[in-house]
C-alpha cells in the first residue's frame, strides 16, 4: 500500500565497486550503518571465537603445552574484551539502529550524523585493540595484545607490572568505543522520545523499542565512570597519578568499584536487547499480543534501576565486611523480582497460542530454558557465602556464559533468522537453520553444562593449564568437545548468511505475518522507510489493519 | 527459624535429607530426591581433593550447608517453570489441521502477575535471613584467645607466610594445627599483597579472600582433621597465575609443635655443604632469599631456611627432590615460565653445591 519512489542510479554507476564503498563509507542511514554495526560485530564474533577455541584445546587435558602461558593470558583477555565490547555492544546497537525508527515509523534516526559518527569511532576501537597485535610493545619491540584481563584489575595494569604499550592499547580502545556507545545511546533516547509517528504513545511503544530506551539510559549511566577510570588509568600510567598505584597508596579496590558500576550494568545492557528481541519475536509465533505490557515495561524499567545498585556482588571476596556483603546479596537477589515477571510473562504468552517452531523461534525456546538456568544460578552466586567459594572459578564463567551465550547469543540468533528477511529480502534457509540450531544447542550445552562442575570442585578461572590430580581432567575434556559442535554450527550459520543473500526464497514484505511497523514498508526498506509516515491506534498497528472487526485498540 | 547453621550437617549423605526436609518438600519427594541425589553428588564431588561440597572446617561447612538449601530452593523453582514451559510448549504447539485464523487474545490479567510478584519476593527475603545469618557468623566471629596468628602475603607468584609471635618466616606450604571441634583451635589469617592481587583459596576449609596490596584482610580456617589441603591462588595475577599453588598442612598438636621446634631453629650448618653455602653467599642468591644464620637477607623470595623440609618447590610446581631444585636453580622458567627469578647460569659444579646446599636445608 506504500508508494514507491524510484531513486535512480544509473547501470554504469551501479557496477562501479567504488560507487558501493563511497555509498556505505559516507552513509548516514541508520539501516545501512545498522549493517555494519552487525557486520564488523560478525566480524569479531568469529575472531573473539577463535580465541575461545584455542584456549579450549589448551584446556582440553591437564599440563598441555599448546599454548604458552602469556599466550593464553592474552587469548582470555582479548577473548573477553572483544565478545563484550566490540561484539556485544555494537550488534545490539546494530539491530536497534536498523529497528527502533522502523518500529515506531521514523525515516531515520534523529541525529543521523552522530550515528554514522558513533559507529565508525566504535569501529575504530576495535581495530585499535588488534593493533596492540603489531605494536604493544613499541616501536623497538614484537607487538603483544593485552594480558590484564577484560576488567584489568590493579595494580596489575601499573607500568611496574604491564610494561609496554599493550594495556594501553586496552584502555584507549575501550575509552573510544564509549564515546561510540553513548553516541549511540544518545540518538537512540532522542529518537525514541522525539521521533515517533503519530497515534504511537509511550504506551503503545513496542517492547523492542521500551527495552532500547532503558539500555540508552544505562549506557548513559555506566559507561561514564568507565571512560573516567580510563582515563584515571592514563593518567597513572603516563603523568604520575596514583589512582590505582598501590605501590604509591593508590587503592586496587576503587578500580573495583569503578569498574564494576559499569560492568555489572553492562550486563544488562546487554541482556536487555535480547529481552527485546524475544519480546517480539515468541508473541509472533504464539500468534497472540505480548501477556501484561504495562508489567512488561515496568520489570524493565525496575531492572534498569535495580541493576545500578547490585555491582560490588562481584566483590564478595575482596574484604568489604559483612554489611556491605549483606546489602549486596540483597540487592542482587531483588532483580529476580522483575526477571521472573519476565520469564512468567513469557510463558503466559506462549500459554493458549498456536505455537511455531520456525527457526527463530527455536532460539526464543532455547533462550528461555537457558536464561531461566542463568537466572537461578545467579541466585546461587548472589549468596555471597557461597559466592566466597564460587567466586572467580569456572562455575562463575559458566554462569555469564549461560547468559553471553545461551540467552543473548542464542536471541541474537533468533533476531537474525527473524529480521534478516526484513534487512534483504530473502529468508534464511530453515534446513540450515535447523542444523545450525541443534548442533549449537547440542554444543552449547556439552561446553556450559559440565563447566560448572570444575568450578564447584575448585578450579579457579584464568589458569593456563591445572594439576591431573584434582578430578577436573573429565570434565574439561567434556566442556572442550562442546566447542567443536559449537564451532561447526556457527560456521552453518555464516555460510547461510551468505548464500541466502543470494539464493535465499525472496521474503516480501511481511513473510511472518507479524504485527509491528517495520513489516508494513518492502523488504529491504527504501531508503525513507515510509512513503507515508503512518499512523498507530495500538500497540499492533499491522494486527489492527488485518483484523479490522476486532483491533487491539478495543483492548488496551 | 526452620534452618540452623547449629544443625549438624554430617556428611554428604545425610545433609540434603535434612535440608530437604526442613525446606517443606513432601515427604515423599524429598525421599526420592535424597535417596538418588546424594550418592550421585558424592560420586562427583567427593573424587575432588578440592571440591566445595567436600567441607572439612566450620567456614566451608556453614557455606555449604547455606548451599544446598539454595541449591533445593532452585532446583524446584527449575523443575516447576521449565516443566510448566515443556508442558506449554507441547500442548499449544501448532497442529495440522488447526482452523481457527488465530487464537484469542488474552492481554494480561492483574492477579495472575501480582501472584508471580509477590511469590518470588517472599522466597528472596527467605534466602536473605538464611544468608544473612552465615554472612554474620562468618565474618563477625569473635577471635578466640587460643588462636594462632600467621599473616599471609601474596607474592607473583607466591606465598609467604610469617607467624609473628613464634618468630617463624617460611614459604608456600602453611602449617596449622589441627582444630579439634569440641576444643577449637582456629587459625586467624591477616592477608594483603606485596604487588598485585592475589585470592587465597582452599575450598575445604573455606571460602576465597583476596589478598589485596595496600589493604588487609582476614579470614579463619579450622580443619578438622589432620592432613594436606590443597588450593590455589583465585585471584588472576599475572603470567604465572595457574602455578601460584597453596598447600595447607593440618598437623595433630605433636607434630605442629614439633613443626615450629624446626622452623625457629637456626639454618643447618651442615660441614659438607659447607661450599654450597659459600657458592650461596657469593651469588645474587643474597639478594632475594633469606637463610637464618647466614648473610643472606633478601626478601623478595621465599624464604630459604629451612627450604629441605618442604615437599614442594615452586609454589607447589613440583616435589622438592635435588632433581628438580637442581633444575630449577638453573633456569626456573623450565618449570614455571615467566617467573621473577632469573636464571642463575652457575656452572656444573657450583650447581651441584648449591643444590646440595638447599636440600641439606631442613
Amino acid at each position: 500500500m506504500a508508494t514507491q519512489i524510484q531513486v535512480t542510479v544509473s547501470p554504469a554507476l551501479r557496477r562501479d565497486w567504488l560507487y558501493h564503498v563511497q555509498d556505505w563509507v559516507t552513509t548516514v542511514d541508520h539501516k545501512k550503518i545498522g549493517l555494519m554495526y552487525i557486520a564488523y560485530a560478525l566480524i569479531f564474533l568469529v575472531i573473539a571465537g577463535a580465541e575461545a577455541l584455542l584456549m579450549r584445546i589448551q584446556l582440553a587435558v591437564p599440563n598441555n603445552t599448546f599454548v604458552a602461558p602469556q599466550t593464553f593470558n592474552r587469548l582470555f583477555t582479548m577473548h573477553g574484551t572483544t565478545m563484550v565490547f566490540f561484539v556485544g555492544m555494537p550488534i545490539l546497537f546494530g539491530f536497534g539502529n536498523y529497528l527502533v525508527p522502523l518500529m515506531i515509523g521514523a525515516r531515520d534516526m534523529a541525529f543521523p550524523r552522530l550515528n554514522a559518527f558513533s559507529f565508525w569511532v566504535a569501529a575504530f576501537g576495535g581495530l585499535l585493540l588488534y593493533f596492540s597485535y603489531f605494536a604493544g610493545s613499541g616501536l623497538y619491540g614484537a607487538g603483544t595484545a593485552p594480558d590484564v584481563g577484560w576488567f584489568a584489575y590493579a595494580p596489575l595494569t601499573a607500568r611496574v607490572f604491564s610494561p609496554g604499550h599493550s594495556t594501553d592499547y586496552w584502555t584507549l580502545s575501550i575509552l573510544i568505543s564509549g564515546i561510540g556507545s553513548i553516541g549511540t545511546a544518545l540518538n537512540i533516547v532522542a529518537t525514541t522520545l522525539c521521533m515517533r509517528c503519530p497515534g504511537m504513545k509511550l504506551s503503545r511503544m513496542p517492547l523492542l523499542v521500551w527495552l532500547y530506551l532503558v539500555v540508552s539510559g544505562l549506557v548513559f549511566v555506566t559507561i561514564s565512570p568507565l571512560t573516567a577510570a580510563q582515563i584515571m588509568l592514563l593518567i597513572d600510567r603516563y603523568l604520575g597519578g596514583h589512582f590505582f598505584d598501590t605501590q604509591a597508596g593508590g587503592s586496587a579496590v576503587l578500580w573495583m568499584h569503578f569498574f564494576w558500576i559499569f560492568g555489572h550494568p553492562e550486563v544488562y545492557i546487554l541482556v536487555l536487547p535480547a529481552f527485546a528481541f524475544a519480546n517480539e519475536i515468541i508473541p509472533v509465533f504464539s500468534r497472540k499480543a505480548i501477556f501484561g505490557y504495562p508489567a512488561m515495561v515496568a520489570a524493565s524499567v525496575g531492572i534498569g534501576f535495580v541493576s545500578l545498585s547490585v555491582w560490588a556482588h562481584h566483590m564478595f571476596t575482596v574484604g568489604m565486611g559483612a554489611g556491605p556483603n549483606a546489602f549486596f546479596t540483597f540487592s542482587t537477589m531483588v532483580i529476580s523480582v522483575p526477571t521472573g515477571i519476565k520469564i512468567f510473562n513469557w510463558l503466559a504468552t506462549l500459554w493458549g497460542g498456536n505455537i511455531h517452531f520456525t527457526t527463530p523461534m527455536k532460539f526464543a525456546i532455547g533462550f528461555l530454558f537457558q536464561f531461566l538456568v542463568a537466572g537461578l544460578t545467579g541466585i546461587m552466586l548472589s549468596v555471597s557465602p557461597f559466592d566466597w567459594q564460587l567466586g572467580s572459578s569456572y562455575f562463575v564463567v559458566a554462569h555469564f556464559h549461560y547468559v553471553l551465550v545461551g540467552a543473548i547469543l542464542f536471541m541474537i540468533f533468533s533476531a537474525f533468522y527473524y529480521w534478516y528477511p526484513k534487512m534483504t529480502g530473502r529468508m534464511l534457509s530453515e534446513k540450515l537453520g535447523t542444523w545450525h540450531f541443534w548442533l549449537f544447542i547440542i554444543g552449547f550445552h556439552l561446553t556450559f553444562d559440565f563447566m560448572h562442575i570444575p568450578g564447584i570442585l575448585g578450579m579457579p578461572r584464568r589458569i593456563y593449564t591445572y594439576e591431573a590430580d584434582r578430578g577436573w581432567e573429565i570434565w574439561n575434556l567434556i566442556v572442550s568437545s562442546g566447542a567443536i559442535f559449537q564451532t561447526i554450527a556457527t560456521l552453518i550459520f555464516v555460510y547461510n548468511l551468505v548464500a541466502s543473500y543470494f539464493k535465499g526464497e525472496k521474503a516480501g514484505p511481511d513473510p511472518w505475518d507479524a504485527w509491528t511497523l517495520e513489516w508494513s514498508t518492502s523488504s529491504p526498506p527504501p531508503s525513507y522507510n515510509f512513503a507515508i509516515i503512518p499512523t498507530v491506534e495500538s500497540r499492533r498497528p499491522l494486527w489492527d489493519r488485518k483484523h479490522p472487526e476486532e483491533p487491539d485498540a478495543h483492548y488496551e | 527459624m526452620f534452618f540452623s547453621l547449629e544443625m549438624p550437617v554430617a556428611d554428604l549423605a545425610t545433609g540434603p535429607a535434612v535440608l530437604c526436609g526442613a525446606c517443606g518438600l513432601t515427604p515423599g519427594v524429598s525421599g526420592a530426591i535424597v535417596h538418588s541425589t546424594p550418592r550421585l553428588l558424592a560420586f562427583v564431588f567427593d573424587q575432588s581433593s578440592t571440591s566445595i561440597f567436600a567441607p572439612q572446617g566450620t567456614p566451608a561447612r556453614s557455606i555449604f550447608g547455606l548451599s544446598m538449601l539454595v541449591l533445593a530452593i532452585c532446583s524446584v523453582i527449575f523443575l516447576i517453570v521449565a516443566g510448566l514451559l515443556l508442558f506449554t510448549l507441547v500442548r499449544y504447539r501448532h497442529r495440522r489441521g488447526y482452523t481457527q485464523r488465530e487464537p484469542a487474545q488474552i492481554y494480561g490479567s492483574t492477579q495472575i502477575e501480582l501472584s508471580w510478584t509477590v511469590l518470588p519476593i517472599l522466597i528472596v527475603v527467605v534466602l536473605f535471613l538464611a544468608t544473612a545469618r552465615v554472612i554474620f557468623v562468618t565474618q563477625t566471629a569473635a577471635k578466640p584467645s587460643n588462636a594462632l596468628d600467621v599473616v599471609v602475603i601474596g607474592h607473583q607468584f607466591w606465598w609467604e607466610y610469617r607467624y609473628p609471635k613464634l618468630g617463624i618466616v617460611t614459604a608456600n606450604e602453611l602449617h596449622v594445627p589441627v582444630s579439634d571441634p569440641t576444643q577449637p583451635m582456629p587459625t586467624y589469617l591477616t592477608m594483603s599483597s606485596a604487588d598485585t592481587d592475589h585470592s587465597f583459596w582452599v575450598p575445604r576449609l573455606a571460602g576465597k579472600m583476596d589478598l589485596i596490596p595496600n589493604k588487609v584482610n582476614t579470614m579463619w580456617i579450622d580443619p578438622e582433621k589432620p592432613g594436606l589441603y590443597l588450593g590455589q591462588c583465585a585471584q588472576y595475577c599475572g603470567v604465572q597465575h595457574a602455578k601460584m599453588l597453596l598447600r595447607v598442612y593440618a598437623d595433630s598438636p605433636g607434630e605442629f609443635s614439633a613443626w615450629i621446634k624446626m622452623q625457629q631453629q637456626t639454618a643447618s650448618q651442615t660441614p659438607t655443604a659447607a661450599a654450597g653455602r659459600a657458592v650461596f653467599e657469593a651469588n645474587a642468591c643474597v639478594n632475594c632469599h633469606t637463610i637464618s644464620g647466614t648473610s643472606a637477607h633478601g626478601t623478595f623470595g621465599p624464604n630459604l631456611s629451612h627450604v629441605g623440609s618442604r615437599d614442594t618447590i615452586a609454589s607447589g610446581a613440583v616435589p622438592n627432590n635435588a632433581k628438580n631444585l637442581r633444575a630449577f636453580i638453573d633456569d626456573p622458567a623450565h618449570f614455571k615460565p615467566g617467573v621473577l627469578m632469573p636464571a642463575m647460569h652457575l656452572n656444573q659444579h657450583d650447581l651441584d653445591a648449591v643444590t646440595q646446599y638447599l636440600t641439606s636445608l631442613h
